[in-house]
């Protein structure tokens, strides 16, 4: 008996160990330079919400390391007089739920000044009024449904939440954007459209319908697949029948990638486009065939003078995971937050929740040159740069094709 | 037409798939009546186990050669899928054999995320979908006006072969008699000189056979996995198991084969079009169950594996 008792202690005692070692606080230190500043007044700290585990880590991981690498920064040169800043980031596994549970626990703590995040637009619904309700700002590095900034009619917008911000520019610029490249540029006019149902893939696919039909394309068949959904050959039969000459897909690189390889495998070789959402490399690792296309936010982050430094910088501290589509948008928006938390604590100022109003407003005129080139917001939130580039596979690997601002 | 004959086809590779799932589902709950909520897990063990075979064991000439990479995978994916149910049986589910029927319920659940979670921390990469090999012939297959992938073939034949082997197993041998009397009376059974441990540990082992080869099979036709892809397949495989009347062999094949079918001719049939096919999967499940709760072959079929 007593054995047996002994037996169990050690199953529990081991048990324990292992959740231990699961639940490491992901908190991090900011970096080693602070040591030369004045950090009397205590720690502040950034909040980070983004998929960091599950089928979107990739692009969460470089959201999190470019947003570690600005606290980092802002460490080293004394930016917030007074205090230590603290990075930490909260896995929202994109999924909304999970994202509720990640912004109630950054919301509730009184150091956390802003969040950095969410990656998913549909995250972000949930993310927003509970930040908001703490008076937390929030800039997303990512979110690209226009809804979010400017309510559901968007001939009529009004500000959803006043301490909701974005960096990169929204679907209503992106979905006609792809269909100009791929109606008149491309010359494509027998267009099928695919899309998740979630409220980007949804958002953007609309957008896209709207101005490939202006554009005199033909949509000649509109479907839907499951976020879970591995085997598309019902759903790509149908599309054959249709024989478009090309395929938009709203949605994310982990249902885009087998979507275009099982596509050809059916026969149907034509050209998936996509937006920001398959602007991966594992698009291309998970099935992304030659001559897919892509459109995303802002210029391509290797190729733009702005972010050398930023490269240089995140490739110095030496992540494991690449900045990924959204490092430089990540880096911007947690500077943004760090300048403006500075401008509002002045030299000498103490933080407190009094303080958030004027780190909002601060937030809402801020203004820098950043990583993605002029970081700035307009009335409703939005970023007021409207760089789109598109890509397209070419030799495993996704190259520009074009790039400028959005005119309309 | 030529759609018509595609999406049959689609829909019985996908069948051939569920099927391969689903007969784990339904013996398991044929000898002890648990439903092993877990068993979509040994299905992706088997896909990560045939992976891992593919990456580290097959030397680079090997891999390029499909007759020694498949089967080598199979095997692999297998082995990594019996070890997995083994463990699984001995240690979660022995110790409740004879605890109420919702304990070992709960517990397969519990199972199913563990299992879901150890291989997401411990695979490497699989924190999100990692790429599978296409380890078969890559050209697909036209026949007439349908293109069907050459994996996806083997698949369905696989499926159907080994159904085939099984149902004759557990008809014709001993050890089949020993299996399916101990689903009519344990006790009884006991009584005859049949020792159930065996008997369960095998009928595990055999589940676990056909998931890893179905775990392997899926990844070669669709081309990645990641650690949740049993769950979604397991819930239509149990669906399958449900709707052919569980603890039936022939019936979990063919509920397969009719949810493969429903799925891909809703699509192109039905209202709601790709968008409602999962709705249409369950509307006739529960029909089938309001009209006949046994399932399709529930009671007609007294062979219970």
């Amino acid at each position: 008996m007593r054995n047996r008792t002994v037996k169990a202690a050690v199953v529990v005692m081991a048990g324990a160990l292992a959740l231990a070692a699961c639940g490491t606080n992901k908190t991090e230190s900011g970096g080693g330079g602070s040591a030369s500043c004045d950090t009397s007044k205590g720690t502040l700290t950034v909040g980070v919400i983004a998929p960091l585990t599950g089928n979107l880590a990739a692009l969460g991981l470089g959201i999190q390391h470019s947003a570690e690498l600005a606290v980092a920064e802002a460490n080293e040169k004394c930016t917030v007089k007074g205090y230590k800043l603290n990075l930490d980031a909260e896995d929202d596994q994109a999924t909304p739920q999970t994202g509720a549970q990640a912004a109630t626990k950054l919301s509730s703590d009184s150091t956390v000044v802003g969040v950095v995040g969410t990656l998913n637009s549909s995250v972000a619904q949930t993310v927003q009024p509970i930040l908001s309700g703490k008076k937390v700002p929030q800039i997303s590095p990512a979110n690209t449904n226009p809804s979010l900034t400017k309510g559901a009619d968007l001939n009529n917008p009004k500000r959803q939440f006043p301490s909701y911000f974005r960096v990169c520019t929204t679907d209503n610029y992106q979905g006609p954007d792809a269909a100009d490249y791929l109606v008149k540029k491309a010359g494509k006019k027998k267009i099928a459209i695919i899309q998740d149902g979630k409220t980007y893939g949804a958002g953007l696919a609309a957008a896209f319908t709207d101005r490939a039909t202006k554009d005199g394309a033909e949509i000649v068949d509109k479907e839907q697949v499951g976020e879970k959904d591995t085997d598309f050959s019902g759903v790509l039969t149908k599309v054959k029948a249709a024989s478009p000459d090309a395929i938009y897909y709203g949605g994310e690189y982990p249902v885009a990638g087998p979507l275009s390889k099982q596509a050809a495998g059916l026969g149907l070789n034509v050209p998936l486009m996509g937006g920001d959402g398959i602007y991966d490399p594992k698009f291309i690792d998970l099935g992304g065939k030659e001559g897919d296309l892509a459109t995303s936010v802002g210029a391509p982050t290797d190729q733009l003078d702005s972010a050398k430094d930023f490269v240089k910088a995140y490739s110095a501290k030496g992540y494991k995971d690449p900045y990924a589509a959204y490092g430089a948008f990540s880096y911007d928006a947690a500077n943004a937050i760090i300048a403006s938390l500075a401008k509002t604590l002045g030299d000498s100022g103490t933080w407190s929740d009094s303080e958030r109003d004027k780190l909002i407003t601060n937030i809402g005129s801020y203004s820098a040159s950043g990583a993605t080139g002029q970081v700035a917001f307009d009335q409703y939130g939005d970023s007021t740069n409207k760089v789109l580039t598109v890509y397209q596979v070419s030799g495993k690997d996704w190259k520009a094709v074009q790039t400028g601002p959005f005119e309309g | 037409m030529g759609t018509l004959l595609q999406q049959i086809a689609n829909g019985l590779i996908f069948g051939g798939l569920i099927a391969m799932v689903a007969l784990g589902y339904t013996m398991v709950y044929g000898i002890i009546q648990l439903i092993n909520f877990a068993h979509g897990e040994i299905f992706m063990t088997g896909a990560f186990g045939g992976l891992a075979v593919y990456s580290w064991v097959l030397p680079p000439a090997a891999q390029q050669i499909w007759y020694v990479a498949l089967p080598a995978m199979l095997v692999g994916g297998a082995i990594v899928s019996v070890v997995v149910a083994l463990l699984m049986e001995r240690f979660a589910y022995r110790p409740l054999r004879n605890a109420p029927r919702l304990a070992p319920l709960i517990t397969a659940l519990g199972v199913s995320v563990f299992l879901q979670e150890l291989v997401r921390i411990f695979f490497p990469g699989a924190s999100s979908a990692v790429p599978f090999p296409n380890a078969f012939i890559t050209a697909p297959l036209h026949i007439g006006s349908i293109t069907i992938p050459a994996s996806g073939l083997l698949m369905l034949i696989v499926s159907v072969v080994l159904s085939i082997v099984l149902e004759t197993y557990v008809n014709g041998s001993r050890m089949g008699r020993a299996m399916r009397a101990t689903a009519q009376d344990p006790d009884t059974a006991r009584l005859m000189g049949i020792n159930p441990d065996r008997v369960i540990v095998l009928t595990f082992a055999i589940g676990a056979v056909l998931a890893g080869v179905g775990g392997v099979l899926y990844g070669t036709y669709i081309h990645n996995v990641d650690p949740y892809i049993g769950f979604q397949n397991g819930l239509f495989a149990f669906a399958a198991a449900v709707l052919g009347g569980i603890g039936s062999i022939r019936g979990a094949v063919i509920g397969a084969f009719v949810i493969g079918l429903i799925k891909n001719l809703a699509d192109i049939y039905l209202p709601g079009g790709t968008a409602y096919d999962y709705v249409w999967i369950f509307i006739l499940l529960i029909a089938v169950l309001v009209f006949r709760p046994q399932g399709l072959f529930g009671e007609a079929e007294r062979v219970r594996a």
